[in-house]
């Protein structure tokens, strides 16, 4: 079974995120980056599929040349192999034009059995590219899986929600995104760190893919970011008084939070 | 000239000099590997060990570790991940950061256990068993210092004589970490044709490895004494590439060099948590942080990590290009367990009271470095080391 994993090269949710002054993009050169985590779930899914039967993982992203960082990651924790689309007229691009890229991409490395990513990416946090994905593809998706099994030329997956589990079949080639339940992503041994050396990674431009410059980027994004403002400092925290109701009085404020 | 304006890179208050510059993709990420994992199996769980004094699943641990390819990790060959020397001395930091008592079962197993075996022993020896030890099957020790002989292993007593084709081993080993967990001893005794090494089964009749109580530092760290009492052993037991001291002294400078950098990872990780509980800590109405007197602590700790790290960088890439001296290991040893004590110990006071507490490495990691300072060398023997390099007068022979 051949696999597609969309991945993407965010900045590290520990550090000071920010936009530019410029253009209100996501400012992706003065903090560090790194391959989403929602996205290690979809790679770490992947690869338990190709380990147990056969096939090739294939790892795709878009972003400017620090991005590769992310596919070299995916190739260190066990993917087969890379490509890199990019090219700086995607700079600024939403979500539709970012969909379009990823189809055209998967198209050019072949027809895979499935399609997987993470469930929302962790800057953007959108989680629209998956469903627009596979509509783009022409294949069922199937979202937010917290357990997937593979067999017989469909995809099972369990969908939790706030108050059932839904069990969801689809069959062959289809897109599946994942959620943080899923797995538990396995880190990159010394033997996958030295191995991915090796692995091919290919640089594919828009006008690899056939895609004009003007389907994508800021100028065709069919929403943008007009403005910013730091978000003010944190309030100070609502202080309970334990009057002999404080696990109760706690208990309903994690409910009310949708934390419990 | 100088360059067009560029926006600058933020500043990592851990990492104040941008010393990440130096190194490569791979490094960060074996470096990122080795966090990961001790943040899983060790960080969760080793105030608890230090306190009772003992490991809960020692062969877990070691297999954990072996499963990321840590063990043996800079040997190529028979199983091992064949790593660079660099890459071993920031996986060390790591888990030194963690633990020194846990960076110790790796040192052992891979710079001293393995490493003998692997430079020094037959071609069976090593198929026997360098690929058990790199997965943590097996876990083995290096005895080689005995209860009256320390830092002059050449006057050992534990002796090893010929019985027909078979060697007899008889005397004592002290202070050898992993010991009472091992499967395989390798030990160095005398003999009529000088010091040689020896690869015991722990198995063997006539050997126990008593551990060690009452430490007070490396609580997380399993320390016995050998006792070797008539353990026979056939004659393809003995090491057979070297005879003399060379032999042990050429394991403990692999082990050294790893200290080199892992004294730095409990330095890192007490500076780190001072540099937190400083921020936090409010007295007279402002934070710990705020107060000058702190903040030249502070200082004066990163000054000295930063020193001590690019000191490690560059012995390491001397060691990847074949051209690091033992007396530039020592020169290392050194200073960077020196300055990590007393980083230590100055985070220590930064927490006042809370600093003494399980509940924050501090500790623990100041604890343990009395250990290191000691061990594989004693500031007094390295001293005169680097005394010898300078002046070409040896003060200790």
């Amino acid at each position: 079974m051949n696999i597609v994993v969309c991945v993407k090269h965010v900045p590290d949710a520990q550090s000071d995120r920010t936009f530019n002054e410029s253009d209100s993009t996501t400012d992706r050169e003065g903090v560090d980056g790194l391959l989403s985590e929602l996205d290690e779930y979809a790679v770490e899914a992947a690869l338990k599929l190709v380990e147990e039967g056969e096939g090739e993982v294939t790892v795709l992203t878009i972003g400017p040349a620090q991005a590769a960082d992310a596919v070299k990651k995916a190739l260190q924790m066990g993917a087969d192999k890379g490509v890199h689309v990019s090219d700086e007229a995607i700079h600024g691009s939403d979500a539709v034009a970012t969909s379009l890229v990823l189809a055209e991409a998967i198209r050019k490395i072949g027809s895979p059995d499935l399609v997987l990513t993470g469930m929302a990416s962790t800057d953007g946090t959108m989680g629209v590219v998956p469903a627009m994905l596979a509509e783009r593809l022409g294949v069922p998706q199937v979202t937010y899986a917290s357990e997937l099994t593979v067999s017989d030329g469909t995809a099972t997956i369990r969908r939790d929600g706030d108050t059932a589990s839904e069990t969801i079949v689809a069959t062959l080639p289809a897109l599946v995104s994942v959620t943080d339940q899923i797995n538990e992503p396995r880190y990159p041994s010394f033997k996958g760190i030295m191995a991915a050396k090796k692995k091919p990674v290919e640089t594919w431009s828009l006008a690899d893919l056939g895609v004009d410059a003007s389907q994508v980027g800021l100028d065709a994004a069919w929403t943008k970011v007009e403005s910013f403002t730091k978000r003010p400092p944190r309030q100070q925290g609502q202080i309970v008084t334990d009057e002999g109701d404080g696990g109760t009085r706690l208990a309903e404020f994690l409910s009310a939070q949708k934390f419990i | 000239m100088s360059a067009p304006t560029k926006k600058l890179p933020p500043i990592d208050p851990m990492d104040l000099a941008g010393i990440d510059d130096l190194l490569s993709d791979e490094e960060k990420a074996v470096r990122d590997s080795v966090r990961r994992l001790c943040e899983t199996v060790v960080d969760p769980f080793v105030a608890d060990w230090f306190e009772r004094g003992e490991i809960d699943d020692p062969r877990g641990l070691a297999k954990e570790l072996g499963s990321l390819g840590l063990l043996g990790m800079h040997l190529e060959g028979y199983g091992c991940a064949g790593m660079t020397a660099t890459d071993y001395g920031l996986a060390c930091l790591e888990l030194e950061a963690s633990d020194s008592g846990v960076r110790s079962l790796v040192s052992v197993q891979g710079s001293l256990a393995m490493f003998a075996i692997w430079r020094w022993g037959s071609e069976e020896q090593k198929q026997e068993w360098l690929p058990r030890m790199a997965t943590g099957e097996a876990i083995g020790c290096f005895g080689l210092t005995e209860p009256d002989h320390g830092s002059d292993p050449g006057s050992m007593r534990t002796r090893a004589r010929r019985d027909g084709d078979d060697w007899v081993l008889d005397g004592r080993k002290m202070w050898i970490t992993n010991g009472s967990i091992s499967d395989v001893a390798v030990v160095w005794a005398r003999t009529d044709e000088g010091i040689r090494g020896f690869v015991v089964p722990t198995a063997s009749t006539g050997f126990s490895a008593p551990l060690i109580k009452h430490k007070l530092s490396l609580r997380a760290s399993v320390t016995s004494e050998l006792v070797l009492d008539g353990v026979r052993l056939p004659a393809d037991a003995v090491l057979p590439e070297v005879r003399g001291l060379k032999g042990p002294l050429s394991c403990l400078n692999e082990a050294r060099y790893g200290i080199v950098w892992g004294a730095l990872g409990a330095a890192r990780s007490s500076l780190d948590a001072a540099r937190r509980y400083a921020i936090e800590r409010e007295q007279f109405g402002r934070p710990l942080a705020a107060f000058q007197l702190t903040q030249s602590k502070l200082a004066d700790m990163a000054l000295e990590l930063v020193k001590g790290q690019l000191l490690a960088l560059h012995l390491g890439r001397r060691k990847d290009a074949g051209t690091l001296r033992p007396e530039q290991v020592s020169l290392g040893k050194l200073n960077n367990v020196r300055e990590a004590l007393e980083i230590c110990r100055t985070a220590r006071t930064v927490l006042g009271a809370n600093g003494i507490s399980l509940e924050f490495p501090v500790i623990r990691h100041m604890n343990n470095l009395e250990s290191v300072l000691t061990y594989e060398g004693t500031v007094e023997m390295h001293t005169l080391v680097v005394g010898q390099a300078m002046t070409g007068e040896s003060a200790f022979r």
